[in-house]
């Protein structure tokens, strides 16, 4: 089995290539912090209502201007709150469930998204340090209203 | 020559060529669609529309096309008859079925739950049953050809190596049998049950575990296909053997051992899985990249050997000696230049940081539309120029137009890939009716490369559309080919199989391999014991 000179540097570029990706990847993953989504809770989907953090969705100051409490629902075809005021810097927990059907959280123009599925709260942690207004969709088609499912995050000046 | 499956494999082609044909209207109703201020059709005939172009191109288009190149392949390397043509046709006849019953549903805005119908979204029963069909008419498929292989075997072949297109087609087999594993699991035990009120609730996780455990291998069923071309026909075209032999047999059993352990890298942003086991499917999915990469060197010298046999020389001028007007090479070439840069994408989706900026965006069909889209489909619209004449002893009406259809699908796909590509970096999301979400201010950027990716959606309907004039015309014409190219058995390849050949060993540490990636956190996950969700009705 005589393998081509060239191919066979080929060979070790592609190994090399692909180990460098994984290297880099695997830093940022495990090193810098920059996890996928994990953490699940398991809730009843018809019992939302009875979990007070979700019968009022709604923005909780933990530590002001540090630590903000975020409980959301996205249903079809609306997320409420509709509107979401956080300043800027502070670490915010997104807690995240659906009544219905599968949703997807993404803050567009950030790395911040999330599945949303019937069944679970989805929880992840994220900073904004970047004031302005920003786009919350669905991204995860949820039936034939999916595409007015949105809402608004408002990043304030005062830093924590 | 002539053999007895040929009616069948004719049908199989015929029966794809209507798939991409309506595939390609609900496509360009799509990309029309979607620019800013256009209103063609409510958002519920769209997202039926959605789920029948993903359905009809991925699924319909894809299966009969594999289902017939796989039986072409088999007969003319092992220069015999499959092992039985009844299995054969009650294969063909069960796919047929399954897709007829998914379909009906689909068409009556009964099923607009998208290729991927997560739970607890549902359809009509039917679409499940009709799914589960289709997919077991593919299992007596397999098992066919896998018959066909034993006795040609025990004709006087034991200690003979296959041909390599034989042995990508066993490839293919394999790991369409490991992937559809879970689609069975995810149909029999959730979806058919819970679709019938059998059961309540269903756990939507789950559903999607299983779904994407035959989702990502699904895609090598696609492909290897491609890649059988490129490896078998493509030197024929070129009167060249193969640059490597050996290679082309460890890239399909390299596929084989990390196509299916790699699942999670389309669900990065679940809750519910650790990201130690995403990590691991990242870590699988780059593997996978391997034999893609030697691939592209096997074949890029194959073609750089002809080319400076017909006289191409400098380090880059051979490229121009290759036979860019024959459509067929023409088609591949394209399929795979385009195949590189659906890699490269596909590498970004498969980080699983790196997946955060865009999941679930317009990138993704932007890199699938490369892959599938280009790859596979270009490959087989390229291949139709070779074998309609080969199976039906007719002219090709035009060879004019088909190269013009493979030009315009490469100039076409170039738009509308880059468009997406950039519209899901900018935050586009994917699979949306209007995005205009009530004129925000960073949606309004997305509205020029909506318009381009609907320019380039033009020009692939129209090549399409090119492309099945061209079908149509060669079979209504009747001008038969003058002097048919003897097309006789290519010689057996020589010497002892040796370890590379060994498919049971190969298949044995990919099971094992996808028992490392999935049992525990499939584990995990029904140990969360959720309570489920009921179904939710398309309305």
């Amino acid at each position: 089995m005589t393998i081509n000179k060239y191919e066979k540097a080929w060979l070790i570029f592609s190994a090399v290539m692909v180990v460098a990706f994984l290297s880099i990847i695997g830093y940022f993953s495990f090193v810098a912090g920059l996890q996928t989504p994990q953490e699940a809770e398991v809730i009843d989907p018809l019992l939302i209502g009875e979990d007070a953090r979700f019968s009022q969705p709604r923005v909780e100051e933990v530590i002001p201007g540090e630590l903000y409490n975020v409980y959301m629902v996205g249903r079809m075809w609306s997320y409420s709150p509709r509107e979401l005021q956080i300043p800027r810097g502070a670490y915010v927990k997104f807690y995240i469930t659906s009544p219905d059907v599968q949703h997807g959280f993404q803050v567009v123009g950030t790395n911040v998204q999330a599945n949303v599925i019937p069944g679970y709260v989805t929880v992840i942690t994220a900073r904004f340090e970047k004031p302005g207004e920003y786009l919350i969709v669905c991204n995860e088609y949820c039936g034939r209203g999916h595409q007015f499912m949105r809402a608004k995050l408002i990043v304030t000046e005062d830093e924590g | 020559m002539k053999f007895r499956d040929d009616g069948l494999i004719k049908l199989g082609f015929y029966i794809s060529y209507v798939a991409i044909g309506l595939g390609a209207l609900f496509g360009l109703l799509q990309v029309l669609e979607r620019i800013p201020g256009v209103t063609l059709v409510s958002a519920g005939t769209y997202y039926l529309s959605l789920t029948a172009h993903g359905v009809l191109m991925a699924l319909v288009f894809t299966t009969f096309f594999i289902m017939s190149l796989a039986t072409y392949v088999v007969t003319r390397e092992l220069g015999m008859n499959t092992f039985s043509y009844a299995l054969n046709r009650v294969s063909y006849a069960l796919v047929a079925l399954g897709t007829v019953m998914a379909a009906v549903p689909i068409l009556l805005g009964k099923a607009s739950v998208l290729y991927t119908f997560y739970p607890p979204m549902k359809a009509s029963p039917l679409f499940y049953i009709g799914a589960t069909v289709l997919v077991i008419g593919t299992w007596i498929f397999g098992a066919n050809l896998l018959l066909t292989v034993k006795k040609w075997r025990s004709a006087g072949n034991a200690r003979r190596k296959l041909p390599l297109g034989v042995f990508g087609v066993v490839a293919t087999l394999i790991i369409w049998y490991i992937a559809t594993t879970g689609i069975a699991i995810e149909m029999l035990f959730q979806l058919i049950p819970w679709s019938l009120g059998l059961v309540e609730r269903i756990d939507p996780l789950l559903a999607r575990n299983f779904f994407w455990y035959f989702g990502h291998p699904l895609v090598y069923f696609w492909l290897l296909p491609a890649y059988i071309v490129w490896y078998t026909i493509l030197p024929r075209l070129l009167n060249i053997p193969i640059f490597s032999d050996f290679l082309a047999r460890v890239v399909f059993v390299l596929f084989i051992l990390f196509s299916t352990p790699v699942g999670y890298h389309h669900q990065f942003m679940d809750p519910g899985i650790e990201a130690g086991w995403k990590f691991l499917h990242t870590t699988t999915t780059f593997f996978v990249f391997v034999p893609s990469l030697i691939t592209a060197f096997t074949v890029t010298a194959t073609m750089e050997l002809a080319a400076r046999r017909r006289g191409g020389r400098g380090l880059l001028g051979w490229i121009g000696a290759l036979p860019w007007r024959d459509p067929v090479f023409a088609s591949i070439a394209f399929a795979m230049i385009l195949f590189g840069f659906g890699g490269a994408t596909g590498a970004v989706n498969a980080g699983n940081n790196l997946n955060y900026v865009v999941h679930n965006t317009a990138w993704v069909p932007g890199h699938l539309h490369l892959t599938v889209g280009t790859a596979v489909a270009l490959t087989f619209m390229g291949l139709t120029y070779l074998l309609l004449p080969s199976l039906t002893g007719k002219k090709l009406h035009s060879r004019k137009l088909a190269l013009a259809q493979v030009y315009l699908w490469f100039f076409g796909m170039v738009l509308f890939s880059s468009a997406m590509h950039y519209l899901g970096i900018l935050g586009s999301p994917r699979r949306t009716y209007d995005v205009t979400y009530g004129g925000a201010q960073i949606a309004q950027e997305w509205g020029p490369f909506l318009i381009i990716a609907a320019v380039g959606g033009i020009l692939l309907f129209l090549s399409v559309a090119l492309f099945l004039y061209n079908v149509f015309r060669t079979l209504t014409s009747g001008v038969r080919i003058e002097s048919p190219r003897p097309e006789g058995t290519p010689p057996l390849p020589q010497g002892e199989p040796g370890l590379v050949d060994n498919f049971k060993i190969f298949a044995g540490i990919a099971l094992v391999l996808v028992l490392i990636a999935y049992l525990i956190p499939t584990a995990n996950i029904i140990a969360l014991g959720t309570p489920g969700a009921p179904p939710v009705e398309i309305r």
